[in-house]
């Protein structure tokens, strides 16, 4: 049985608490240029495309579909095996590395780009990670 | 470096000093880059060359969306700037790239998203991957595939089919890790590792090292050796996180590395006798031969299938075996630099006749860091 508390905690900076507060909140927040209009994850205070300081934070509508993705078979205290590490692509544009939850991890039910949704699960007080699950009434 | 032939044009410390709990020490990497470059009037596209100590290279140029043509991550200390200068200077005067950007950032006193103990998780890919149980290469590296298998139709069983070709070379080889014949049956009913990546789609984990020595070709000469010129080089990083990569079926530090490298060295690929594409998992030469231009995108898996990489094939590929059969003890580009040597001595153990032009092109990270090495035997 998977021991949740053997996940590795990230720890916030300055520049990513932002995301931090919002996966508290249940909201996912990505960032966006005001110069040139790139939408950008990883968090940082400056846009990777143009440089510019002037960016905001937004918040992705949470949806997604499944870029890729490897089903792990070596044994991780903190889950469930075999589980599937994924990556899934926004609907904003950025990209991000997932689980896909409440969906059987198997190659037949993780089929590639499909659609996906975020949902949240909480870890400690201060971190709560986002996750997607499937759109609608797959497995 | 001809004297007064380089110059630093734009300098800059961070925008503030003393005590700033509100910047990790990578934001205060970046915001000391940024100011510099608002000091000269460029913008970070403009950089094409960066060198950093305490921090990753790949982490921060990353960070600050640079795609670099040099690296330079040499850490001896305080003294590692007035290394980068020099280094940056030579690299400059050689053309390797155009504009430097050398950086320091330290959170000394308020120890924000320092590095080290207990600084781990702060990073970047600790936070926004390490939750998602990544296990090391094996569960991370191997990630882009199915999109690359789902968007040129690679199967399966090609995949296999690359295990299975360096096995034959490997066999060949007396200081193979091994040397059994493989079937692509043998390869896909291993144990699962991470699906769809079985065991011998792996590389080994063995312990080993090598060394090499360089000087100038005119005194080359006087060596007891055969000499190995070189003819170009190229070298790139792209993203510490997997997850980040701009496209799932090619390495753009792959490209921007190989590219380089050729352009340098004048070598069409059709004069290329024998490539070296550090294989830690069987994905790897599909997305060298094709990011490196020796195949079309999508065709890698059938050029293999051809057997144009195997032994008799007119581009053999991983002639000691590779990765996946004969060693690797951790950083195998060592390994690759190696047999291309051996083959352009004429003293491999599978040589190929007449071998005059070798590719050893590697990989470092999870597709983060790339480097090409042209070579030949002959002067050009
Ligand atoms: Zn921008």
């Amino acid at each position: 049985m998977a021991d949740r508390t053997k996940i590795p905690r990230p720890r916030p900076t300055p520049e990513t608490q932002h995301f931090w507060d919002g996966t508290r909140e249940g909201r996912l927040l990505i960032q966006a240029c005001n110069d040139c209009g790139h939408v950008y994850f990883p968090p940082r205070p400056f846009c990777p495309s143009c440089s510019s300081r002037n960016v905001d934070v937004l918040e992705a509508s949470g949806d997604a579909t499944l870029y890729s993705y490897v089903i792990n078979h070596r044994p991780h205290p903190g889950f469930d095996g075999p589980y599937a590490i994924a990556v899934v692509t926004l609907a904003e544009g950025p990209r991000m590395m997932t689980n896909i939850v409440n969906c059987d991890q198997t190659p037949d039910a993780l089929q590639l780009d499909m659609p996906l949704k975020v949902t949240f699960e909480r870890l400690t007080d201060d971190i709560t990670l986002p996750y997607f699950e499937p759109v609608g009434d797959a497995s | 470096m001809k004297p007064g032939s380089i110059a630093i044009v734009g300098a800059a410390e961070t925008t503030e000093l003393g005590k700033i709990p509100g910047m990790s020490q990578t934001q205060l990497h970046a915001d000391a880059a940024l100011n510099a470059l608002d000091d000269c009037g460029i913008k970070m596209v403009d950089v094409d060359g960066i060198a950093t100590a305490g921090e990753s290279p790949i982490n921060l140029a990353h960070y600050l969306g640079i795609v670099p043509t040099w690296v330079d991550g040499t850490g001896v200390g305080g003294c590692s700037f007035m290394l980068h200068v020099r280094h940056a200077a030579a690299a400059i005067a050689e053309g390797l790239c155009s504009t430097v950007l050398i950086t320091h950032g330290e959170s000394g006193r308020s120890g924000v998203g320092r590095g080290g103990f207990g600084g781990g998780s702060a990073s970047l890919a600790a936070q926004f991957e390490s939750p998602y149980g990544p296990m090391g290469p094996p569960s991370m590296f191997t990630i882009p595939v199915l999109r690359y298998m789902k968007d040129f139709g690679l199967t399966v069983e090609q995949l296999a089919l690359i295990a299975v070709i360096q096995r034959e070379w490997a066999a060949l080889n007396p200081r193979s890790s091994y040397k059994e014949p493989l079937t692509v049956d043998d390869v896909l009913n291993e144990r699962m590792i991470a699906y769809p990546f079985t065991k011998l789609m792996c590389c080994l984990v063995t312990d080993g090292g090598g060394a090499l020595i360089l000087t100038s070709a005119e005194r080359a000469a006087d060596f007891p050796t055969k000499p190995v010129y070189l003819l170009g080089t190229g070298e790139s990083v792209e993203t510490p996180m997997v997850s980040q990569m701009d496209d799932f079926t090619s390495s753009r530090a792959f490209r921007v590395a190989s590219r380089k490298a050729f352009a340098e060295s004048g070598v069409h690929h059709s004069d290329v006798d024998h490539l070296m594409i550090y294989d830690a998992f069987a994905h790897l030469p599909i997305y060298g031969l094709e990011d490196l231009g020796f195949c079309e995108r999508g065709e890698a898996g059938a050029f293999i299938g051809e057997r144009h990489t195997a032994i008799g094939g007119k581009l053999p590929v991983n002639t000691n075996g590779g990765g996946l059969s004969y060693m690797h003890s951790g950083m195998y580009g060592m390994y690759a630099l190696q047999e291309s040597v051996r083959q352009l001595r004429g003293t491999a153990a599978a040589q190929i006749e007449g071998a005059k032009i070798s590719v050893a092109h590697g990989v470092g990270g999870m597709f983060a860091a790339s480097g090409t090495i042209v070579m030949s035997n002959e002067k050009p």
